[in-house]
């Protein structure tokens, strides 16, 4: 067991020189060379598939560059496994907690080491790990099991372990994506402190300009495998990252939002109770009503019953109790309701909620329409010269991206995926939009793609309830903010009126 | 984008149907020949020759005109039995059940049609009635499977096995009890139904109907499944439960309606092993074929069409299983060891779709 009672205060520094890394015929990686110094926290931003896990996967020991070697303060370092690059002193903290919920927080950092010792002795333990609080910026009491912690002291806890684990460079990779925006800040906070104080140095994966901006020195900007630039935040500007990120690409700009197009359609939640996989209550008496014309966004942490919401009102999971009316009428998930009220919906990824991967993109653009005029003959038989013909406009007109009307959909990138799904979604009337998540994992284009379409569907009257965990999204897209917490409706305001910091305390749960 | 905009989708789409028809064609080809060379060095190592082996099964399955009529015999109950893997597997349940449904089908069969006979009705309105007793009863079995999934989801891959067991176990008792034939010493069997009774051959042939009763389903089948609405919801059913919920389809329904229709295929095959070979009910029902049409099922890729011709090729090998016994002196297992080869190298076949970059769709090219 290694001495943990002697503080280490060397930050250490770790450059790349010409990572490459091609796997078969894609360059995933090319000739990219950052230099982050000790005691620095470094951003690394970049759209998804930019390369930037790939190249952390190469300091980490995952993957094995192609060509480019690693200096570790100055000295070329030789990673062949993760084991060794926690040696060194290089630890990593994921997007997703890699805790064991039942155990507590002592018993989580003692296996963490995994030094396989056959018998723990634990009074001495206790005393190492007490001491090691005592010297920590932020601590989290020892004796609560995981599962009580919230999402903050989680992501806390996490970094606490690879702290405990004498690991000195930290790459935390979208480490704020389950926190709250006060969570958020807090953590980074305190990261951004020990940074300054000389105990670690921090390598942030992010996509979030705020918190490169508000916490990180320096940043390296990757697009395409390709290191497109970088240098201290000070001298940089959001508009110079973003331009470095997505390039020369085409962004569509922001759908206006029109005024008066508020009219008397109404989808009504009333008093829905909806179970989890375990049978616990997801959601309890959720009271929610979005008009025609309008965008009410639904805000929260990760699961606070938003995915089980969605469920509900999707027909993927039982209600258990409560209505949905659309205009007074009962609403169920059946195609008779779907296709009389005109009820469309872009669920969180689409490959797991909205297509079937081995189906031809022909086909899965044609499951609203397979069952009806031209597609079907008699009300049975189906002519798939209809469907291909379709699917040829519909992609020509959201500009799906895909090699022909017969590749099945798995073959296609997310954001065509979502393009299929939405092309099948939104090229009807529609008057009613149940929206998940619909920009989670795409890249920059798609993103502003999509928005502009869902703010479209709202100018064209439709009543649109937006489901996001991303906050900025619900605060850009929305006229009506609603804020989830625990499976109730906690907040509701105006999207004018609403705030970061107000929703962020509702979003935590103590407002 | 440029793809798309240079060349319609259409005419390109073909190429691509063609080409992952090739993919399924070399894939499933190159699984059976690595199977039947890892079988031959089983020979060698036991000192009897491949070749030979291989020239018998040819002989024994297609070498004359009656090798081939049993051969033909033979892959009718398969081919159906087959069928009643394919359509729950298409909307992605693992029923493995339909020797159980051919059993009881089969001895439901053999017991609706003794009081017509004593009543003296005819062939014409006892078989068919006979027929549709299997059917309901085969199609009774595998419905109580695909509900205990949707409304209990209870693994249907488990409960179609053990329920295999029970109707195997069901017919025992009942042919062992109060229907058996007392003239029935050394097997007991239900009382036969006599030669008058029976289906007859094909003209011109020994082969009965069912050969063709299985060929004819086989059509209909693909035709539903692959030409219709409802084949339709049931594939996206298959691919993706959630999403097909979220289409609001009624899965539930799909469900029971697929596993009714397996049911009632396996039912049928147990009908024509009464009505057509053994003349009542016995436990020479119980021969296997519902697990060699999952091996058939899963060559085909679950293509009804596909299953026919692969179908008599199982037929073959189980028409030779007596040649190659008396030949080369081979136990009747060896030829359950070749399809137990060909089954896992099919699984382990499956992990290669996409991935011949023979086959390998190009974006953009």
């Amino acid at each position: 067991m290694k001495d943990l009672a002697a503080p280490q205060t060397r930050a250490i520094g770790l450059e790349t020189v010409g990572m490459t890394k091609v796997f078969g015929p894609l360059v995933a990686l090319d000739d990219v060379s950052i230099n982050v110094a000790p005691g620095s926290f470094h951003a690394l931003l970049g759209e998804n598939g930019a390369g930037k896990s790939t190249l952390v996967k190469c300091i980490l020991g995952f993957y094995q560059p192609t060509r480019g070697t690693i200096l570790v303060n100055g000295a070329e370092a030789r990673i062949p496994t993760p084991a060794a690059a926690r040696d060194i002193g290089i630890g990593m903290v994921y997007q997703h907690f890699t805790l064991v919920p039942c155990l507590s927080v002592a018993e989580n950092l003692v296996i963490a080491r995994g030094d396989k010792a056959p018998v723990i002795d634990w009074k001495a333990e206790k005393a190492a790990l007490t001491a090691f609080m005592d010297r920590m910026p932020f601590r989290v009491p020892l004796e609560t099991p995981v599962s009580a912690l919230s999402a903050g002291e989680k992501q806390k806890l996490e970094i606490l372990k690879q702290l405990y684990l004498n690991q000195h460079f930290l790459i935390l990779d979208e480490p704020t994506s389950v926190l709250t925006p006060g969570e958020a800040d807090q953590v980074l906070g305190l990261l951004r402190g020990m940074t300054e104080a000389g105990e670690i140095t921090v390598l942030m994966i992010t996509h979030k300009f705020r918190e490169v901006t508000a916490f990180a020195d320096a940043v390296s900007v990757l697009r395409r495998g390709r290191q497109v630039g970088g240098g201290p935040v000070s001298e940089m500007s959001t508009d110079a990252m973003s331009r470095l990120m997505i390039g020369e690409a085409e962004v569509r700009p922001p759908e206006a939002r029109a005024e008066g197009v508020a009219s008397d359609l109404q989808l009504e939640l009333t008093a829905l109770y909806v179970d989890d996989d375990e049978g616990l209550p997801a959601v309890e008496a959720l009271d929610l009503k979005v008009r025609g014309g309008e965008i009410v966004g639904v805000a929260g942490v990760s699961g606070n019953g938003q995915s089980e919401l969605v469920e509900a009102i999707t027909g993927q999971r039982p209600l258990k109790d409560g209505r949905i009316f659309i205009n007074g009428k009962p609403f169920e998930a059946t195609r008779r309701d779907y296709h009389g009220f005109k009820v469309f919906g872009l669920p969180e990824e689409p490959l797991r909620n909205a297509a079937v991967r081995r189906m031809t993109v022909a086909e899965n653009i044609a499951f609203r329409a397979f069952d009806r005029p031209p597609m079907a003959g008699l009300g049975w038989w189906l002519k798939p010269a209809q469907m291909r013909r379709r699917a040829a406009e519909l992609i020509a007109a959201y500009r799906v991206k895909t090699p022909s009307t017969e590749t099945p959909i798995e073959n296609l990138s997310g954001g065509n995926v979502q393009r299929a799904v939405l092309a099948r979604e939104l090229s009807q009337d529609v008057r009613v939009l149940i929206v998940a998540n619909p920009c989670f994992g795409l890249d920059f284009v798609s993103v502003a793609e999509i928005r502009a379409q869902i703010v479209a569907a709202r100018n064209r009257g439709a009543a649109v309830l937006l489901v996001s965990e991303d906050l900025d999204e619900i605060l850009e897209l929305s006229d009506r903010v609603a804020v989830m917490s625990g499976g109730r409706i906690v907040h509701i305001a105006p999207g004018a009126e609403a705030d970061r910091q107000t929703i962020g305390k509702y979003m935590a749960g103590h407002a | 984008m440029d793809a798309t905009a240079n060349l319609p989708p259409q005419t390109r789409g073909l190429t691509v149907t063609a080409r992952r028809a090739a993919e399924t064609l070399a894939i499933s080809l190159g699984s059976v020949a690595l199977s039947a060379l890892l079988f031959s060095v089983f020979l060698l190592l036991l000192g009897k020759s491949p070749v030979q082996f291989f020239q018998l099964v040819w002989t024994g399955g297609f070498g004359s005109a009656f090798s081939i009529q049993n051969t033909l015999q033979r892959s009718a109950p398969i081919i159906l039995t087959a069928l009643a893997f394919a359509i729950p597997a298409i909307i992605g349940l693992t029923m493995i059940g339909a020797e159980g449904a051919l059993v009881l089908g089969g001895f439901v069969a053999a017991i609706t049609a003794l009081p017509l006979i004593a009543a003296g009705a005819p062939p014409l309105v006892l078989l068919p009635l006979a027929a549709a007793a299997a059917m309901v009863t085969g199609a009774a079995l595998i419905m109580l499977v695909g509900w205990l999934r949707h409304a209990r989801s209870v693994n249907e891959t488990i409960s179609s096995l053990l329920l295999t067991y029970i109707a195997i176990a069901t017919m025992n008792f009942f042919v062992e009890g109060i229907f058996r034939d007392p003239a029935s010493a050394n097997k007991p069997s239900t009382m036969p139904w006599g030669k008058e009774n029976m289906v007859g051959a094909i003209p011109g042939t020994d082969v009965h109907w069912g050969l063709v009763a299985g060929a004819v389903l086989a059509v209909a089948l693909w035709l539903l499944m692959s030409r219709t609405t409802f084949g339709f919801a049931a594939r996206v059913t298959g691919g993706n439960p959630r999403a097909a919920r979220a289409q609001g389809l009624p899965v539930g329904s799909i469900i029971l309606t697929c596993t009714a229709l397996s049911g009632a295929c396996a039912g049928l095959a147990g009908f024509f092993e009464v009505a057509a070979i053994h003349g009542q009910a016995n436990a020479s029902l119980v021969a296997g074929y519902g697990f060699t049409g999952i091996l058939v099922s899963f060559l085909a890729r679950q293509n009804p069409l596909a299953i026919v011709p692969i179908a008599i090729v199982f037929g073959a090998i189980e028409a030779s299983g007596g040649l190659i016994q008396r030949r080369m002196g081979l136990p009747d297992a060896t030829s359950a060891l070749l399809q137990g080869l060909i089954f896992v190298m099919l699984l382990a076949s499956d992990a290669l779709y996409g991935r011949l970059p023979l086959f390998r769709e190009r974006e953009g090219a």
